[in-house]
Parts: C-alpha cells; structure tokens; sequence
C-alpha cells in the first residue's frame, strides 16, 4: 500500500474516533459512536497489516497474539461486574502503557524497520519522541498498576507518605529530563532502560499518596497520560491516527480530572502532592467528639416518611457501589412511584470512585437515565422535597462545606440535602467520611438516621412498603 | 524552504487538542464512565506499532527480540481493544429511556 494510501486511511480513522467521541453528547447516539470507534479500529489494524512486509511465520504468531488478547479482553469485557468499572479501567491503562513501552523498545532495537535510521543513530527528533513516548507510557504502566491494586483492594486505599517523598519526586522527574535530553548525544543502552526504570518508579511512587476517595481524579489522570503516551510513540512513528488518538485521549482525560478537581474544590497539584484528611486538619475534629444526640430509626420508620412523602429525592454515593445496592434501591423506588411519589436521583461529580460510576450502576439497575440528574440541575428541587434518601454518600451532602472555612471540605460544591423536609441517611456507623470530617447533617432534627448495610436496609425498607 | 514534516504533525497534534477539548465538554456527564472506556480502547491503536514491531525484520529470517516484544503489546493491545469496546457497548445498552407506560 502506499505511504500516500495508508496515512489517508490513518486519518479517516482518527476522524471516526473524533465522531465515536461525539457519540456520547447523549445516549441515543452513543451507539452508534462505538460503532465508529471499532469501525476505525478495524481500519487502523487492516491499513498497518498492508503496510509492511509480510512473512508467514510473524503472521501465525501475530494471529496468536491477537486472539489470545481478544478472548482475554472478550471474557474480561461480559464477566466484569459494573462495580468493578473504575479497576478495570485502571487495568486498561496500565495495559496501554506498557504496550507503548514495549513498541518504544522494540522501536529502539530495530529502528530500521520503523523507518527512523539505525541502530544507535536514531534520528535526533525521533530519539526525543521516543524517549518522552517511553517515559510517559512507563509511568502510565506503573501509576495504573498501583490505583488497579487499590482500587481492588489489594493494597490499602490510604495514602502511604514518607519524609522527603516530594524531593524524591522531583529529583527523579529532572533525572529523567536529563535522561531523554542525554539520550540525543548518547543513544547507549544504559541510559535508554535507565531511563524506563527511572520512570516507572515515579509512576509507582505518584499514586502511593493519594488516597481512596482521590481516585476519580488518578483515574482521569492516568486516562490522559495513557493519551499522551500514544501521542509520542505516534510521533516516533510518523502515524497520524496515533497522534490524533493520543491528543484525544489525552485531553479527553485532563478535562475529566479537571471536572473531578472542581467537584472536591481542590487544584490538581493539591491532590497529586496527596494525603487527603491525614495532615493537621483531622486535630480539629477531635474536640468536637462529645455526643451529640442523633435520632436513629429503622426500617419501617423510613418506610412510613417515604410512602406519605409526595417527592423522594435519592443520593447514592460510594457505599452503594460497595454494598451493591442498586438493584435493592431500584426496587424500593418502582414501590415508591406505585404509592404516586416522584422519585429523582441526584449525583455529585464525585460520587463514587471514577467519573460516572453512579450513572453506570443506576442504568445497570435499569434506572432510565432520564430520573438522573446532575449536581447544578437538581439543587434547587431540595428545598421543595419531602424525602432525601442518602445511600452511601457523606462528604458530598456536609452542610459544613458551606459554613466553616476551617473545614478541609469548604468551598466545595455540596448537594443540599438539608433544606429537604427530612433526610434518611443510610450510614454502618458514625464514623466520619473520607475527609475525616465530622458530618453535621447527622444531629439535624429532620435527619433519621437508619445504622446498617445498604443493600439490607433497602430491602427491609421494600418489605415494609407492601 | 521545505517546512519539516515534524510540523505538519506537530500541527495536527495541535488541532486535535482542540477538536478533543471541544467534543469532550459536550460529552454529557452521565457518560463519563463509558468515555473512559471508550478512550481506553481508542488508545490501543497503538497497536499500529505493535504490527510494525511483529513485522520488523532483521537479516536473520529468525524472530528478533524486537518481534516478540511486538507479539506481546499486539496481545496487550488486543486484549485493550475487545475488552474496552465490548465493555463500553455493554454499558451503553444499559442507557435506557423511561419506557412508555404501556400498563396503564
């Protein structure tokens, strides 16, 4: 095929990709916009197959490699409970990274092929290229890997800091500045793998502080990094769908961290530099621990307030996810609208562990997605409900982010959840959010609170609806 | 004089940024789980370069290390592809409008 040839072919597939972006502006047409995105893929694999030369005994293993990966990713893509979305993508990531590693290297080891020179006397801006392609999808590989194990559990979602962690950083991200700088007068091995070693270790150790509930942002992060990743191998390899794709990607992923950033209030470097609720700020709570009185109920309580209520507004958070409530929660709700009660759910930007997770959940539970609403379009329906039902959430509805400037959540935007009429608030115990800040919610008059899992609570609130 | 060719890339590099920019905020925020899934897969089009890497050749007709690391990120790449827009339709289906009330 000829050069001329396959790069339009490139092109018309970072165009499909645009449009399966596009696809998602609303739910009717996002189908469809898979559809373009595989179009294109198919495309992209079938171009870059004609353009190089073939041998039969790469094309068997190619073929091997390629349906062992599909019926993995296949397996993984029906099998994968929607609970576990935010590790799987985190897995993905990591999976993207490495792979641009392993191009970068063999990119390295037999340039010619690539079109880039010879071994060891690579062109000076393909060497850069490759150097910051190699260097990204490193970090991209190892940051993943460490938000896959916390995000599962396999690792404590708490931050782990240690004295001096910043200056390490910084000491390795100009090492590897140095590194790709050194790497256009000296293309010696030692420096090329010193270089993804160097980076793979600043991957590893920029996500060890940052904390469970930071996660949506480390997600969209490492989203944008797998982006940029792509972005330079493209540059390396003269391919335009890559360098389109990489550019979408990448800021694809920054505009998402950005809008997690808004919803917890907090600049980008301030979640990065880690340790949320672990500094000085958790003193302050401290001295507030005397008992305060809380009115706590039960099931046939909140059954009672819901069926005589006319509006319910629902706030799912986190700890729907993790008890797996939804499917309960979509029951109770189906008995609510039979009793005539309007029924809305309200998410916070950063409910849940990665953008959207609770969009995903509630649809799996086959909540339509026209009863959803976001943050800005239902704050103002609080003040005129009769029910908040807050399952799993608490940061996100403390009226503390509105009145004390001394909390570490103030400022950030909350969901007014206290001007409803009465507030149910599903909670395993007292126990402070994430912040680590005390949710003054909990003392209200209108507040009942319900002491128990999600999922049981919800189902015993359904039996008692009958 | 010739422009380099880096700078048309560097070019469209620079306008996809934007396009991406663009296209990204009208992405409505329900959708923000399977945008990630979706970029995820799209971004596996490196395996444009992983091809390239099967197929690169030494002298030898034997396979170089630069194959089989090529062999590898093909099935990290495909693994990426058909997981990331499997699970993305499986998502999408999920999206559902609140049906006609046929019952009433």
């Amino acid at each position: 095929m000829s050069a001329n040839l396959s790069s339009l072919l490139f092109l018309t597939t970072g165009v499909l990709f645009i449009l399966a972006l596009r696809g998602l502006s609303s739910p009717e047409t996002s189908r469809m916009g898979n559809l373009f995105g595989i179009t294109g893929m198919i495309l992209a694999i079938i171009v870059s197959i004609l353009s190089v030369d073939i041998f039969f005994s790469n094309l068997i293993y190619f073929m091997i490699a390629l349906s062992i990966g599909g019926v993995i990713g296949g397996i993984i893509a029906f099998k994968i409970p929607m609970t576990a979305m935010p590790q799987l993508v985190a897995g993905f990531h990591s999976l993207v990274g490495l792979a641009a590693v392993l191009v970068a290297v063999s990119a390295y080891y037999s340039p010619d092929s690539f079109g880039l020179g010879a071994f060891q006397k690579i062109k000076t801006a393909s060497i850069i290229e490759m150097g910051l392609g190699v260097s990204i999808g490193a970090i991209t590989f190892t940051g993943s890997i460490i938000a896959f194990m916390k995000l599962q559990g396999l690792m404590s979602g708490s931050p782990i800091t240690f004295p001096g962690q910043h200056y390490l950083n910084a000491l390795l991200g100009i090492l590897i500045i140095s590194l790709i700088g050194y790497l256009i007068i000296n293309q010696s091995q030692q420096i090329f793998w010193i270089l993804i070693v160097a980076s793979l270790f600043i991957g590893f150790l920029i996500i060890i502080p940052i904390g469970g509930a930071d996660m949506p942002v480390v997600i969209s992060m490492l989203n944008s990094y797998s982006g940029w990743a792509a972005a330079g191998i493209g540059f390396t390899l003269e391919n335009t769908a890559l360098i389109i794709t990489g550019a979408l990607v990448g800021s694809s992923g920054a505009i998402l961290s950005y809008i997690m950033c808004k919803g917890m209030n907090r600049s980008f470097l301030n979640v990065i530099l880690g340790g949320f609720g672990t500094d000085n700020s958790s003193s302050d709570t401290k001295e507030k621990t005397e008992q305060k009185p809380v009115k706590s109920g039960n099931a046939e309580d909140a059954a009672f307030l819901m069926k005589n209520a006319s509006s319910v507004i629902i706030v799912p958070g986190y700890g729907m996810a993790v008890a797996q409530a939804q499917h309960a929660l979509r029951e109770m709700v189906d008995k609510l609208k039979k009793n005539d009660v309007k029924v809305s759910y309200a998410i916070h930007p950063v409910a849940g562990r990665m953008p959207g997770h609770m969009n995903v959940l509630l649809a799996e539970a086959n909540v339509p997605y026209d009863e959803v609403f976001e943050l800005d379009d239902i704050n103002n329906d609080f003040a005129n409900t009769d029910v908040a039902y807050v399952i799993g959430a608490n940061d996100v509805t403390n009226p503390v982010a509105k009145t004390d400037p001394k909390s570490p959540i103030f400022g950030m935007p909350i969901l007014d959840v206290e001007k409803c009429k009465s507030v149910l608030f599903i909670k395993r115990s007292m126990s402070p959010g994430y912040a680590g800040v005390d949710n003054e919610l909990f003392y209200r008059d209108n507040t009942l609170m319900l002491f128990a899992d999600a999922k049981k609570m919800t189902e015993d609130i359904v039996k008692h609806l009958d | 004089m010739e422009i380099d060719p880096f700078i048309f890339r560097l070019s469209i590099f620079i306008l996809s940024i934007f396009i991406g920019y663009f296209v990204v905020w009208s992405v409505t925020p329900s959708l923000h789980t399977p945008l990630m899934s979706v970029t995820n897969a799209i971004s596996s089009v490196i395996i444009v370069g992983a091809i390239i890497a099967s197929f690169s050749s030494l002298e030898g007709s034997s396979i170089s290390f630069s194959n089989i690391l090529g062999f590898v990120a093909v099935t990290l790449a495909a693994i990426n592809i058909f997981g990331g827009f499997l699970v993305t339709q499986r998502m999408l289906q999920m999206y559902k409008k609140k049906e006609k009330k046929k019952n009433k």
